[in-house]
């Protein structure tokens, strides 16, 4: 089988500070194929953003990979130089970030920022580009494209913003979108058009998508597969049904307890109890230990292995560890 | 009929705003809302951005001067003179925990300076418990009560400010927002202490949020927003149930399911285009340019809020019965 179009090994990213050093991503792997929909979640802090700029290497100062791969067809985007990496930055992977007001400059036009992203990436002329600026506002749903690209980010609403961003960020037909909360921001019946959009551009251009959320109804919506992340570690990978109907690991069980749901909503929520994990002093053991019912010796001491669950599932906790052994005695026993 | 503990009628909240020189149009952020809420209950308040729930709610407070309606709070009139005594029964929980405390005042400072606004504590000492009490009521420790609100995360942030609207011992607590700047494993821990603190206290809310799943859990009645209108209220299960606004049908179809199977299964209305400014209304109703169901009725002449069902009122002249989830 060929190769996968990214695979991320063991990569870890630190931030160097005075105090000491944030390990933000702590040896992660992962495989994204062409045309699937990846979903990360986990909550702020986890190391889910900092994944995606490392693939991007756009971290922030102090930010650096220290240990890892990431191998975009076969080749390290780690040891690439600033200059290959202009080559993959926007053109074959690219990315659309939270907020659409930050993220596009507010000094020029809609169409000045379109048209630089094309005429860097592609061998379009002036105005070449400016036909494929008018006709990416057309593909995303800009009402008035015309009268749009003449105008700064300011005159246009939020939605519109994301649709600009997502314009530009597909202009190059990248094979890799990341969307890191692409709709965060946004209000719940314009997240539903972005929603939309995106699942519909990625079925006409063919693109695989990297979904940032810590919103898990987004994730059900939109992702095949889905990494839940924990003190930037994955506690637990697997497709949409595996993890929704059948979670292996505490923290994603807890998070699916604590989101209300229309069905069972008079019931009183059950809460994750305690605060995030201080990355700054990360316990020896399983990193949600210390919020884990639970919790035993072993997950205070020993970082847990990922063990497969099915062949569609994997997750990283003791608990499953000891499940699976207790179930091969018995079956052993049931045998003899 | 026994007396409402709040009872609001025709609440309008006008801003001037400059549109060129010397020239000023009235932003219509609240047009006419009438609602009560009851001794211990919750009214949930839902909608999108700009659509005017935050007004509405500091309104009532006073936080602004309504341009026009009565509010009514145990049956007495609100007014800009009685407004201080009113104060001490009508608190507010904002929604952002990191702006709404002062970073250069401790926690003990900040609980306690209602208790010294309002005089209700007769020596040091008496004023030192009852922050302790009430740093204890929302799930914090007394020694957390020397610190500065930075040293806190964001949960523990929005339980100061809950114990700061419950240091004058209130009976209605307007929430804005409350959780929607948390992370969901914290969101849980908060929804939860504000309905044990209803439980003890008999506290009644005006729960303001733009996630209808957290409005749902949190309240019995709710009533939907658009462009300054109450558009539809029913209790919260009619509501999701059994919407028969074209607005609130939408609403409740766009929000994303936390369950594959069910998300991939239902089929979604998506409205077209934007939210209309609220400097330039559309003539009728407001909705009418983003609604599947418009007729020239609907352009020409204002829907009033009209009672379909028990209890449940829909402004709408073309109310569509379908049931969801």
């Amino acid at each position: 089988m060929a190769n996968p179009l990214l695979q991320v090994k063991n990569l870890h990213t630190v931030f160097p500070i005075q105090s000491g050093e944030v390990r933000a991503v702590n040896g992660i792997n992962f495989n994204l194929d062409r045309g699937k929909v990846l979903g990360i979640v986990g909550e702020s802090g986890s190391g889910k953003s900092v994944t995606a700029y490392s693939i991007l290497r756009i971290l922030d100062y102090p930010g650096n990979i220290s240990q890892g791969e990431i191998l975009y067809e076969n080749e390290d985007i780690v040891r690439m130089s600033p200059g290959e990496m202009r080559q993959i930055r926007g053109a074959r992977i690219s990315i659309i970030f939270q907020d659409p007001m930050t993220s596009l400059n507010p000094v020029y036009t809609v169409q000045n920022q379109l048209v630089e992203a094309i005429l860097l990436h592609t061998k379009r002329d002036r105005k070449q580009a400016k036909e494929r600026a008018l006709e990416m506002l057309q593909l995303v749903g800009v009402n008035e494209p015309q009268k749009r690209l003449k105008q700064y980010p300011y005159q246009l609403s939020g939605g519109m913003r994301q649709r600009v961003m997502i314009a530009m960020a597909l202009a190059c037909e990248p094979d890799i979108l990341i969307a890191d909360e692409p709709t965060t921001a946004l209000d719940v019946t314009i997240q539903a058009q972005i929603l939309e959009l995106m699942q519909e551009l990625k079925s006409k251009l063919g693109m695989a998508i990297i979904m940032i959320t810590h919103d898990l109804g987004v994730i059900a919506e939109m992702c095949d597969e889905i990494i839940v992340m924990y003190a930037g570690r994955i506690c637990e990978r697997g497709t949409a049904e595996e993890i929704f109907y059948n979670p292996r690991h505490e923290y994603t069980k807890g998070l699916l307890r604590s989101i209300p749901n229309f069905a069972l909503s008079k019931e009183r929520l059950t809460p994750i109890a305690g605060s995030p994990v201080d990355l700054l002093n990360m316990p020896r053991g399983c990193a949600f230990a210390a919020r884990c019912d639970a919790a035993m010796k072993v997950c205070l001491t020993e970082q847990p292995e990922e063990i497969s669950i099915n062949e569609n599932h994997k997750a990283s906790c003791w608990v499953n560890v000891r499940d699976t052994a207790a179930e091969g005695t018995e079956g052993r026993q049931a045998n003899g | 009929m026994a007396e409402h503990l709040l009872q609001v009628e025709g609440l309008k909240q006008y801003f001037p705003v400059k549109i060129g020189f010397m020239r000023k149009r009235m932003l219509k952020a609240v047009d006419g809302v009438s609602f009560t809420i009851d001794k211990g209950e919750t009214l949930g308040l839902v909608g999108e951005s700009g659509c005017g729930k935050t007004t509405v709610g500091r309104s009532l407070l006073r936080l602004y001067r309504p341009t026009e309606g009565v509010i009514r709070f145990k049956g007495e009139e609100i007014t800009d003179s009685n407004i201080q005594r009113f104060r001490k029964q009508m608190q507010v929980v904002f929604q952002d925990p990191y702006s709404s405390l002062n970073p250069r005042m401790t926690v003990a400072d900040i609980v306690g300076e209602p208790l010294d606004i309002h005089k209700l504590y007769k020596t040091q000492k008496e004023r030192e418990e009852k922050i302790v009490s009430l740093l204890q009521l929302v799930g914090l420790n007394s020694d957390h009560s020397r610190r500065y609100a930075h040293e806190f995360s964001g949960g523990q942030r929005q339980r100061i400010g809950i114990a700061r609207a419950l240091a004058v011992d209130p009976e209605f607590i307007v929430c804005d927002e409350p959780v929607s700047a948390l992370d969901v494993s914290i969101q849980a821990q908060v929804i939860n202490t504000f309905e044990e603190l209803q439980q003890r206290l008999g506290l009644a809310y005006l729960f303001i949020a733009h996630d209808l799943h957290v409005v749902h859990h949190m309240s019995r009645r709710i009533a939907v927003m658009y462009l300054g209108k109450i558009v539809e209220t029913a209790s919260a299960d009619s509501i999701l149930a059994q919407p028969m606004h074209p607005y609130t049908q939408s609403l409740i179809s766009a929000i994303p399911i936390a369950d594959p199977a069910r998300a991939r299964k239902r089929r979604r209305i998506i409205l077209q285009g934007e939210v209309p400014s609220p400097l330039n209304l559309p003539s009728g109703c407001s909705f009418r340019t983003r609604c599947r169901y418009a007729t020239q009725q609907c352009a020409e002449q204002t829907p009033q809020l009209r009672e379909l069902a028990p209890g449940h009122e829909v402004s709408c002249w073309n109310p569509q019965a379908t049931t969801t989830v």
